[in-house]
């Protein structure tokens, strides 16, 4: 690994550092008061949104294809480690292992219903591919429904509250950087390839197919992560909550944000999920604002605000220091 | 027997309504190559105006379904605005972008209508009076045969307006070579608006017939409902006006089929995993041919 890569690490490590030191004094000194709770609710909330729209933008931007059933993994991730953590629940494993478990159970589960989702239909392309999803997302919803270890379709509660807003913030880090370096890896320079051109790519010797059931397969895993985090924060859920809009919801953030952005992702998700909570009165048009907000983009601006565009923290910090111009 | 003979009835019924959207949806993906995942909201502002205006037929001494006329103007013209004001300035930047804007129209118009009308469910008066009658034993009602004639009629109608006039031919040559309509003087905007405004009054009749079956109207009623019929298009072959006919009806039979005799909670699973095997078996549908792909 060259130097500079590895300089810029440690830069993006402490600026993370100095963030979530930012939002632990300013959660624990109790500056809000009464509404703290309220506030890292609204934190942990954004943590696992982020987790779903930057996973949702490896499908959407950087492999180019359209699923409009993300909540459909987010389900699968959330009861799968709701299940697990039930079962384990009065074996006296630690809490900070239990977590890590459901974690890694909700996303294991996750990509599982990705790959089986992933080999038979990603041969479609583009608005079939679309539909496609959504019909899986439904079957996952219908199944949730009428199995009975998942609540028959009434609202499974009782599941052990594991996220905090410290652990979710660190596993969303532990997520986009993951993911990050996936884009960065040859596998993600191959799988923009294909979205560029699947045919040259395939004629060049890439393995279209295996390539995007992996991307899939990866992406439904964080999806999945995202549930698990959701299912122990919330406590209780009930399967029609994770419906086409729902799924739709998460599109549009990626969208707004920007196609193949992760930065865009990022605040895309955290400006949409907080904003609704900060200005209750706007609940109610919030999806009302984002569709117009969405077909302007689509009119002015198809790439979403910030386009491919990535948030450089060494780069700015070269910037300030008077060198960056050269680069 | 009798419980077979009312079920093939109801599904019947159900698959007339699903046929009239599936038209909407094979008639603009003809032309545009787009899924407008807003006309499944179609219905559901028809569904509204049906609410609201057949109350006021009733008052003024007219029957409620004359209430059908305003709902087919309103939906019209919702479909023709929407084109318009969404679709049309994307029209040329890639089936992505009109994917999202559809998608996002349809988001829009639920959440107006959340907005506009709230979010409790509104139970429309009844729409046709008509009485049950017997057929070996079965009680059959006869708003569900009238459902299904008008629903055949229609098609019908479609059918020849296609085939014969001079209107549905310039339908038929703008998805075949837009330029070359073009050429010969076809004006492809005004046909394209043409095809939203039949596809979205047709919406508005489904809207009537799903209110005479079931009087209730949601402001998320359209979006599922749409997407079903869109399988119900691809099962027959979209852009193919029989195959949206025969998708409606098979799916509707299939769904009231398996909810009576096979498993009543997983109904839907089993449409949506038709449109799954449809796609991987035959992507063209029942009576759609099949286009290769041009490198």
């Amino acid at each position: 690994m060259p130097k500079k890569i590895k300089i810029n690490y440690v830069i993006n490590f402490i600026g993370l550092l100095l963030l979530f030191a930012a939002l632990y004094a300013l959660f624990e000194t109790g500056i809000f008061g009464t509404r703290t709770d309220y506030f890292k609710g609204i934190a942990t909330t954004a943590c696992y949104t982020i987790i779903m729209v930057t996973s949702l933008n490896l499908l959407v931007g950087i492999m180019g294809e359209f699923s409009l059933g993300h909540a459909g993994f987010m389900s699968v991730g959330a009861y799968a480690s709701a299940i697990l953590t039930n079962a384990l629940a009065e074996k006296g494993v630690p809490t900070f292992l239990l977590f890590l478990l459901a974690l890694l159970a909700g996303g294991i589960a996750a990509g599982i219903t990705g790959v089986l989702v992933g080999i038979p239909t990603l041969k479609l392309r583009g608005d079939y591919l679309a539909i496609v999803t959504v019909a899986f997302a439904e079957i996952i919803r219908v199944a949730f429904t009428n199995f009975e270890i998942t609540g028959g379709g009434r609202t499974m509660s009782g599941i052990t509250k594991l996220s905090n807003f410290y652990w979710a913030f660190w596993v969303m880090v532990v997520c986009v950087t993951i993911m990050y370096m996936f884009i960065r890896s040859r596998f993600g320079r191959t799988v923009k390839a294909i979205r560029e051109d699947y045919i040259a790519a395939a004629a060049s010797g890439v393995n279209v197919t295996f390539y995007k059931v992996m991307t899939f397969t990866v992406s439904a895993f964080f999806a999945g992560v995202a549930g698990a985090i959701y299912a122990h924060y919330m406590t209780a859920m009930i399967p029609t909550s994770f419906n086409f809009m729902y799924s739709a919801e998460f599109l549009t953030e990626v969208i707004i944000g920007g196609t193949g952005s992760m930065t865009g992702s990022i605040i895309g998700a955290t400006f949409l999920s907080a904003l609704p909570e900060a200005m209750r009165a706007f609940a109610k048009y919030r999806m009302l604002g984002y569709s117009v907000v969405l077909v302007l983009i689509m009119i002015f601006r198809p790439g979403g605000i910030f386009g491919r565009w990535e948030f450089s923290l060494s780069k700015v910090l070269r910037r300030i220091a008077g060198k960056g111009d050269k680069e | 027997m009798s419980i077979l003979i009312q079920s093939i009835i109801n599904g019947l019924n159900q698959g007339a309504i699903y046929a009239l959207i599936a038209l909407g949806y094979t008639m603009v993906y003809g032309i545009l190559r787009m899924i407008n995942f807003a006309h499944g909201d179609f219905i559901m502002v028809g569904a509204y105006t049906m609410f609201y205006t057949a109350p006021l037929m009733v008052s003024y001494g007219m029957p409620p379904w004359m209430a059908v006329l305003l709902a087919i103007v309103v939906c019209t013209v919702v479909g023709v605005l929407v084109e318009r004001i969404a679709y049309k300035p994307v029209r040329n930047s890639g089936s992505i972008s009109a994917l999202i804007t559809a998608l996002a129209m349809s988001v829009f118009l639920e959440n107006l209508a959340m907005v506009l009308f709230g979010g409790n469910p509104k139970t429309v008066v009844k729409i046709f009076d008509l009485p049950m009658i017997e057929i070996f034993g079965a009680k059959i009602q006869m708003k569900y045969l009238l459902t299904l004639g008008i629903g055949i009629a229609i098609m019908v109608i479609l059918t020849l307006f296609v085939q014969t006039t001079k209107l549905g031919k310039a339908m038929r040559a703008v998805p075949q070579d837009r330029e070359a309509a073009t050429i010969v003087g076809i004006n492809v905007d005004k046909i394209i608006t043409i095809t939203f405004a039949i596809g979205s009054a047709l919406a508005a009749v489904a809207a009537m017939m799903y209110c005479s079956t079931y009087p209730r109207c949601t402001t998320d009623m359209g979006s599922m409902m749409g997407i079903k019929a869109f399988i119900a298009a691809v099962l027959g072959g979209i852009g193919v006006i029989p195959g949206a006919m025969l998708g409606g009806l098979i799916i509707g039979l299939i769904e009231i089929l398996v909810k009576v005799y096979v498993a009543p909670g997983w109904y839907e699973a089993i449409t949506y995993s038709i449109l799954i095997v449809v796609l991987l078996i035959k992507p063209s549908g029942i009576l759609g041919k099949n286009v290769g792909e041009k490198v």
